[in-house]
């Protein structure tokens, strides 16, 4: 069997008495784009980031291709969109990405956020600040940041939430070509049409527990509530 | 190691550059400096000799003050937008973020004590600059100190809603070694004496007390910030 | 078992205690120069060297945290830490006194003193700052920094008090004033209640050590209901 590309096992992760994670386990495949869905609350977001390794889970444990999330090297294969945007309002759009350039160690840092700049359609702007543009701009520049450095596992929070119809179309076209490459992908979304065209298999978190994993059918494609609808809250 | 310096670099200068395009800070940090010395003229007789005599302990308090408005938004910046967890999500080390931060923090500060010093020779009549690289010297190494610690201690307090009440009650009980020795080379440096050698140890002080803690920091610094 | 463990080093720590108040009240002669004050200097060194062990003990508990992430280190770290600050506290107290009694003063900028008053302040930062994060593991590691940091801190602070008293000399609170030699058993009386007070620190810090286990394990049974 080849190497995951995500390897969840037995997670838990409190907050205090909470559990916003129980005894989840899940494996990626190379090459795969996970849809996780969820109700707001179901944990989403606290897997995404111990995936991340911006948190540490309470128990069990996270491997990102064989490897702990902390690790240097597996850190610059990973591409992260946030739940906030991570976008730094006082510098310019060019600026911010620069930053990210220089830390990722990429060769040309100016002319690679020049570059990426322009695919987000930005690059008419990129001497403005971050503050002033719109939100569909500013999601449009957290996108550019979190693919400026080829990465090859993909980590998105609700990518979807707050663009317009182009801004749709550039990112899912990002998406195709990260993961035509091979990148493996996992994002949470509540856009379900969107995450159903592109995902390869759907997980589906309730409270805090996987309640559904497995491959994108036919089915969920033609009805994006499939899912919620047989494995929801509801139907439990 | 070049690596290193050069993540670190990129986080200061971001920073930086953040920090002189708003002024925030800056503006608030220098404005409350210099309204204590002034301020300080009519809580005592402007008799320059008895100034020269609490000249360390009046300019670095003002120094440790000013400096907290400087130090209490090292994180700030990059707690909006959830910029940090992109930071941590990248390759840097945490310790490399740290000092970039600390080197930010630093030069900021720096810069206003460096103001401070003519604006305090010019108000209260004193010439503070008869040994002036030494009296660089001692800013410089005090003022890394207070970098490091408020720094160090601001990524602890990190998450708490409470840090602006926090930091300082933390910062300064631990800082006041340096600050001591800070004081008394200040005075003996304004009053226009260079350092005795009596005072020669507090030089050593705040060496060690640099060296040390932040070399303390950077060794612990990855495990305050990944959750 | 161990309640009855507990129990009786408690109950020799106190007696221990009482047997040395009635030796320093009762057998041990006057001082030559302070006269009946001094005594309280066997309230006041004591409590001082047992916080110092607290807070040692500490360190090399957070220490021991940060490697092994076992939550017992945590809990002997904020244990001592708690009890040293109690008798930090005494020996706060007992020093103002004294110093009030010698010069007249509710305040003598003695060096040790004045290190004991900063580092004071520096652990109930430590209890503050542990106040303040409700998330145990996160509460756990960044005290542990924090307590590393704060005994460094706390070792700079009295090494720079000691040197700028050497410089700028103050009342010195202790009764080796003279050339004379400390009275024997005046020094015996300080081994004595050095001893009784770390029996009675040890005690405390057990004790904390229990409340503090009882709590973590009302935590996760709360957090083993809320899952279910």
């Amino acid at each position: 069997m080849s190497e995951a590309a995500l390897a969840v096992h037995e997670v838990w992760k409190y907050f205090g008495d909470f559990p916003a994670l129980r005894k989840v386990t899940l494996r990626v495949d190379p090459g795969s784009c996970v849809a996780l869905l969820g109700r707001n609350g179901a944990g989403k977001t606290t897997l995404l980031k111990i995936l991340a390794g911006l948190a540490a889970p309470s128990e069990g444990t996270i491997l990102l291709e064989g490897k702990s999330p902390r690790d240097a090297a597996t850190r610059s294969r990973i591409g992260l969109i946030g739940h906030g945007i991570a976008v730094y309002d006082e510098l310019t759009a060019l600026e911010n990405l620069e930053v990210f350039a220089q830390l990722y160690g990429i060769a040309q840092p100016r002319e690679a956020a020049r570059e990426w700049l322009r695919r987000v359609n930005l690059g008419h702007v990129e001497n403005g600040k971050a503050r002033e543009f719109s939100r569909g701009m500013r999601q449009r520049l957290a996108v550019a940041r979190a693919f400026l450095h080829s990465p090859k596992l993909l980590i998105l929070d609700e990518p979807f939430t707050g663009l317009d119809d182009r801004s749709i179309g550039l990112l899912q076209a990002l998406l195709r070509d990260a993961l035509a490459t091979g990148a493996t992908a996992i994002l949470s979304t509540h856009q379900l049409p969107e995450a159903m065209e592109l995902a390869t298999h759907v997980a589906l978190l309730n409270r805090g527990q996987l309640a559904f994993a497995g491959e994108r059918t036919a089915e969920m494609l033609a009805d994006p509530n499939w899912v919620y609808k047989h494995y929801g809250e509801a139907a439990a | 190691m070049m690596l290193f310096l050069r993540q670190a670099w990129t986080i200061a200068a971001k920073d930086l550059r953040s920090e002189l395009r708003t002024k925030e800070s800056l503006n608030a940090a220098f404005a409350f400096a210099v309204t204590i010395l002034l301020l300080f003229s009519f809580a005592v007789d402007v008799d320059p000799d008895r100034i020269k005599e609490i000249s360390g302990g009046l300019l670095w308090m003002v120094f440790a003050f000013a400096g907290a408005l400087i130090f209490n938004r090292a994180f700030a910046r990059d707690l909006a937008n959830d910029c940090l967890d992109a930071l941590l999500a990248s390759p840097i080390p945490g310790a490399a973020l740290f000092l970039g931060k600390t080197i930010a923090s630093f030069t900021l500060v720096l810069a206003i004590e460096m103001l401070c010093y003519p604006v305090f020779g010019l108000l209260y009549n004193i010439s503070w600059a008869n040994h002036f690289w030494t009296l660089a010297g001692v800013t410089v190494l005090a003022t890394w100190a207070m970098a490091v610690i408020g720094t160090m201690f601001s990524t602890l307090c990190v998450n708490l809603s409470l840090r602006e009440i926090m930091l300082p009650l933390l910062v300064y009980p631990v800082l006041i070694p340096a600050l001591m020795g800070a004081m008394l080379l200040t005075t003996q440096l304004i009053s226009g004496q260079p350092i005795s050698s009596d005072n020669q140890i507090w030089l050593r002080v705040l060496a060690a007390f640099d060296i040390i803690f932040t070399s303390l920091a950077l060794l612990l610094v990855e495990t305050v910030l990944v959750g | 078992m161990k309640d009855k463990l507990l129990f009786g080093a408690g109950l020799m720590a106190a007696l221990y205690l009482v047997r040395n108040l009635y030796v320093i009240l009762v057998d041990l002669p006057d001082e030559a120069q302070q006269g009946a004050i001094y005594r309280i200097f066997f309230f006041h060194l004591p409590p001082y060297f047992t916080a110092v062990v607290m807070f040692l003990g500490a360190l090399i508990a957070s220490i021991q945290y940060l490697r092994t992430k076992d939550f017992k280190y945590d809990c002997f770290a904020v244990s001592a830490i708690e009890v040293g600050l109690a008798f930090a506290a005494m020996n706060l107290v007992t020093g103002s006194i004294w110093g009030r009694q010698q010069w007249g003063i509710w305040w003598t900028w003695d060096a040790r003193l004045t290190s004991a008053l900063i580092t004071w302040l520096i652990y109930a930062g430590y209890l503050m700052l542990r106040q303040a994060i409700p998330e145990p593991t996160q509460r756990a590691k960044n005290a542990a920094v924090l307590a590393i940091f704060a005994f460094t801190a706390v070792y700079f602070t009295y090494k720079a008090n000691e040197w700028y008293r050497t410089q700028h000399p103050g009342p010195v609170l202790t009764f080796r004033t003279g050339k004379e030699t400390i009275d024997r058993s005046m020094q015996n009386m300080l081994f004595h209640n050095t001893g009784a007070f770390l029996l009675l620190a040890s005690v405390m810090v057990a004790h904390r050590m229990r409340l503090e286990r009882n709590q973590r394990e009302v935590e996760s049974l709360r957090r083993f209901v809320h899952a279910h």
